[in-house]
């Protein structure tokens, strides 16, 4: 018995030691492109979109669960493997594609930042230049660690949400049962609203990021059973916020008027009729999700690239040693936060563009970690089980279809 | 022919040509056989038809950006490749390490040296190229003329490491034998920037390297890392490996280390330890990680408090190996009950025949091994102390904390 206490205070304790990576990936997940996502799908369908969380959850869980085996076996990232075992080339069009998409991303996180804090009356001319700076500083110098502890502290602001679901006091009984009850119609805009709440959950930098920081959290295979824990746990995490959202959003403004939403502003003073305190929750939670993204995007794309194509990388050298990563990383931000001050500036266009790029690497990238996962010389006795790939192929087969479908709708939302 | 180098990403997929100059195949890879040349290019791996040729050194009379002209008719299917370092496969890539620059660096290209003579043309490799200048060379190659590459890279400043500073690592134990790969240069390195890399490094890689190198470098760039990197490297390693490293760590670190493993673990390192370090260590597992017991290290150097600076210069002489970071010399009375503390500095000035007792610094500042780490990190601050006795119970001395434990205690914070 005392053996067994034992036993269960070290795997808790270890559990404790490996909390970090799959929280945050899992939670930024649902970044401003995700908010406004899931706002519009509640706010035009109500409580019928509830029911694609499951399935998004189990495709969430096999793919994040694969890259964090990854990392904590190979120790290495996902742009070393690829570098690794499918040379340079490939890696150059991949890290390609990953900066423009990621580019795009961070504007939006950018955008959300913008239009937040609008509704605590700042200017963006304020707050988006002052947010720049504090995001390249926070990651230039400040140590991991430190980060860490702000990143999983912001995890807890997604509570938000939750309160502001119970505030404008939904329909539960419909929500609980449209959650198990799916529903398909041959509606083009429905299928959309699918097709893009899938997108926004599952993106290529999420892999790249999530293995890179199990590697820089060194977590080892040994600890791999607590961490796989700490990814499926955050992955639930992610679907309960995104639950909330979408809930709050069918109880204010579908159950008034079901009609469609074009940012989280809208969103948020959507709640406006259940009070000022659930439209400023809304805001300081779309807040937090945009910064939060906003600091971790730029960072890890610039480590991918760097990584996988050989430049020094990491906060802790300095400009002269490392000066691709730091070009790389102020660029990204400097360029993601100055287009939001450009009066005319096609924001809109420039995020649909963003999902036409994701959706054509992210079944590059989903492709290379099975093949990789797979690898006997890399992952030993790690490896997929027949089960797992079976399940692991039927998804990256789904999402492809999805995201091609994505790919098609936006384009012809571009024309 | 232009210069008298060529780039591994040239030699690729460069025609080969027989002696009545029909073209045979191109070039798929080429081999070094380290066992008999450390830097020449051995065998060219030529693909024709189906299957692949291996071709020797000497049977290439002419290489140029043309192409390769053979002198020799006998070829020779390529079959096993057991003694070759492939460039393109195990090279080209891959992680390296940089030993001169101390840091690990991804090889995107290999410069090679064309030596010729009146009977043939030999490469060698002179330098394995990194940074931009290479990533633009390698992406162009194939798509644009080799020439035109060359000079369209001219303005990208050149970033190569010298072929004899680059240490390969190999995982493979009968590998490395075949390949004749050690890892001697990184004896040479400052264990900090050894145990920096090796970080960066995956495991199996780590674990090549702390089996190879001498067990003494491998103990002081242990001592170099996080306490977690440290387990995860011991528990990889056979018990026997891990004992004889644990042996040359300072006994308060091999103490903590040993305490960071699981019980088993730590056990079956014991075992194979000689009997003397294990009791030391032993004894100091036994402290609470965060108490003054639990810092200390039970290396230092005593005598009894009637000894004179004589007497201290004498004990000094015979147990050299205690000189690093020494700064003070403990008094002992005859039940081994601290007494008093000395400055090693005081020696200088002192004539032979003073004790040291009256050299004894006033008043003695102490620990108690329970004292708490945070008690222990404030007198070093109080008193502007770099070593710092520690003693039991019974104020017998049990070991001492430097200043180099409490660094590494503020650090962790």
């Amino acid at each position: 018995m005392a053996q067994l206490l034992k036993r269960l205070r070290y795997h808790i304790a270890v559990f404790f030691a490996v909390i970090g990576p799959g929280f945050i990936t899992a939670v930024v997940d649902n970044d401003s492109g995700g908010i406004v996502t899931y706002s519009q799908a509640g706010a035009r369908w109500g409580y019928l979109p509830l029911w694609t969380l499951l399935p998004i959850t189990v495709v969430l869980i096999i793919t994040q669960e694969m890259c964090s085996r990854m990392g904590a076996v190979t120790e290495k990232g996902l742009s070393d493997l690829i570098r690794e075992e499918y040379g340079l080339r490939v890696t150059f069009v991949m890290m390609t594609v990953l900066v423009l998409a990621n580019v795009t991303n961070v504007m939006a996180e950018f955008a959300g930042i913008a239009s937040s804090l609008e509704l605590f009356h700042v200017s963006r001319f304020v707050s988006v230049p002052v947010c720049a700076v504090a995001v390249w500083f926070l990651a230039v110098k400040g140590n991991y660690r430190s980060v860490e502890k702000i990143f999983l502290f912001a995890c807890v602001v997604y509570i938000t949400y939750v309160v502001s679901g119970f505030l404008v006091k939904p329909d539960w009984k419909t929500a609980a049962i449209d959650t198990v009850k799916p529903v398909l119609m041959l509606d083009a805009s429905y299928i959309n609203m699918l097709i893009g709440m899938v997108g926004t959950t599952i993106a290529p930098w999420m892999q790249f990021y999530l293995q890179a920081a199990v590697v820089e959290k060194g977590i080892t295979a040994k600890a791999y059973a607590e961490s796989r824990i700490e990814v499926i746990v955050g992955c639930l995490l992610t679907s309960v916020i995104a639950f909330f959202i979408i809930v709050s959003c069918a109880g204010a403004i579908w159950s008034v008027h079901p009609r469609d939403i074009n940012d989280g502003k809208e969103a948020a003073l959507g709640l406006e009729p259940f009070g000022q305190y659930a439209v400023l929750l809304f805001a300081a939670g779309l807040f937090n999700a945009s910064i939060f993204a906003a600091s971790i995007l730029p960072l890890s794309t610039a480590y991918s690239v760097c990584e996988g194509m050989g430049f020094e990388s990491g906060v802790n050298k300095t400009f002269r040693e490392a000066p691709v990563f730091y070009w790389l990383y102020t660029l990204l931000i400097a360029v993601g936060a100055g287009v939001i001050l450009l009066p005319n500036f096609p924001l809109f266009k420039m995020i649909l563009w963003s999902q036409v790029l994701n959706g054509v690497l992210l079944p590059f990238v989903l492709i290379f970690m099975i093949l990789l996962v797979n690898n006997k010389r890399l992952m030993n006795e790690w490896t997929n089980s027949r089960p797992a790939n079976a399940i692991a192929w039927l998804t990256v087969i789904v999402m492809i279809g999805l995201t091609l479908a994505l790919v098609g709708t936006s384009i012809q939302g571009m024309g | 022919m232009a210069g008298n180098f060529l780039y591994f990403t040239e030699l690729l997929n460069l025609p080969v040509y027989d002696l009545k100059h029909r073209r045979i195949g191109r070039v798929r890879d080429a081999a070094l056989v380290p066992l008999v040349h450390q830097s020449r290019v051995d065998r060219f791996l030529v693909g024709a038809g189906s299957s692949w040729l291996s071709i020797r050194f000497d049977q290439i009379s002419g290489i140029s950006l043309e192409g390769i002209q053979l002198s020799d008719e006998k070829l020779f299917p390529y079959h096993s490749d057991e003694y070759m370092l492939r460039m393109g496969r195990d090279l080209l890539d891959q992680q390296i390490i940089d030993v001169n620059g101390r840091k690990v660096v991804r090889v995107n290209d290999v410069t090679l040296e064309i030596q010729r003579t009146s009977e043939f043309d030999q490469l060698y490799v002179m330098e394995v190229d990194i940074g931009l200048r290479s990533v633009v060379r390698r992406l162009l190659q194939g798509a644009v003329p080799r020439k035109l590459i060359r000079t369209l890279q001219q303005p990208i400043a050149i970033n190569s490491i010298r072929w004899e500073f680059c240490n390969i690592v190999e995982a493979d134990p009968q590998r490395r034998l075949r390949l004749n790969i050690s890892h001697d240069k990184l004896e040479l390195m400052h264990p900090a920037d050894l145990a920096d890399i090796v970080e960066e490094l995956g495991p199996a890689e780590r674990e090549a390297i702390f089996e190879t190198i001498d067990s003494e470098v491998a103990a002081d760039t242990l001592s170099e890392m996080d306490s977690k990197t440290q387990a995860s490297i011991l528990e990889s390693l056979e018990p026997e490996v891990a004992a004889d490293i644990v042996e040359e760590m300072a006994r308060d670190e091999a103490a903590d280390v040993l305490g960071e493993l699981e019980e088993e673990t730590s056990n079956e390192i014991l075992e194979e330890m000689e009997q003397a370090d294990k009791t030391e260590v032993t004894e100091l597992l036994e402290f609470e990680e965060d108490t003054a017991g639990g810092l200390m290290n039970t290396e230092y150097a005593s005598l009894p408090e009637h000894a004179t600076v004589t007497d201290a210069i004498v004990m000094l002489r015979e147990n050299e190996e205690l000189l690093e970071n020494l700064n003070l010399i403990l008094l002992v009375d005859g039940q081994g009950r601290l007494t008093g503390a000395v400055h090693l500095a005081r020696l200088f000035l002192a004539a032979g025949e003073i004790t040291l007792k009256s050299l004894a610094q006033d008043p003695l500042i102490k620990a108690h091994v329970d004292m708490t780490q945070d008690r222990v990190t404030e007198l070093f601050d109080k008193y502007n102390i770099f070593t710092l006795p520690v003693v039991d119970g019974a104020g017998m001395l049990s070991g001492v904390i430097t200043a180099d434990d409490i660094i590494s205690v503020l650090r962790q914070k």
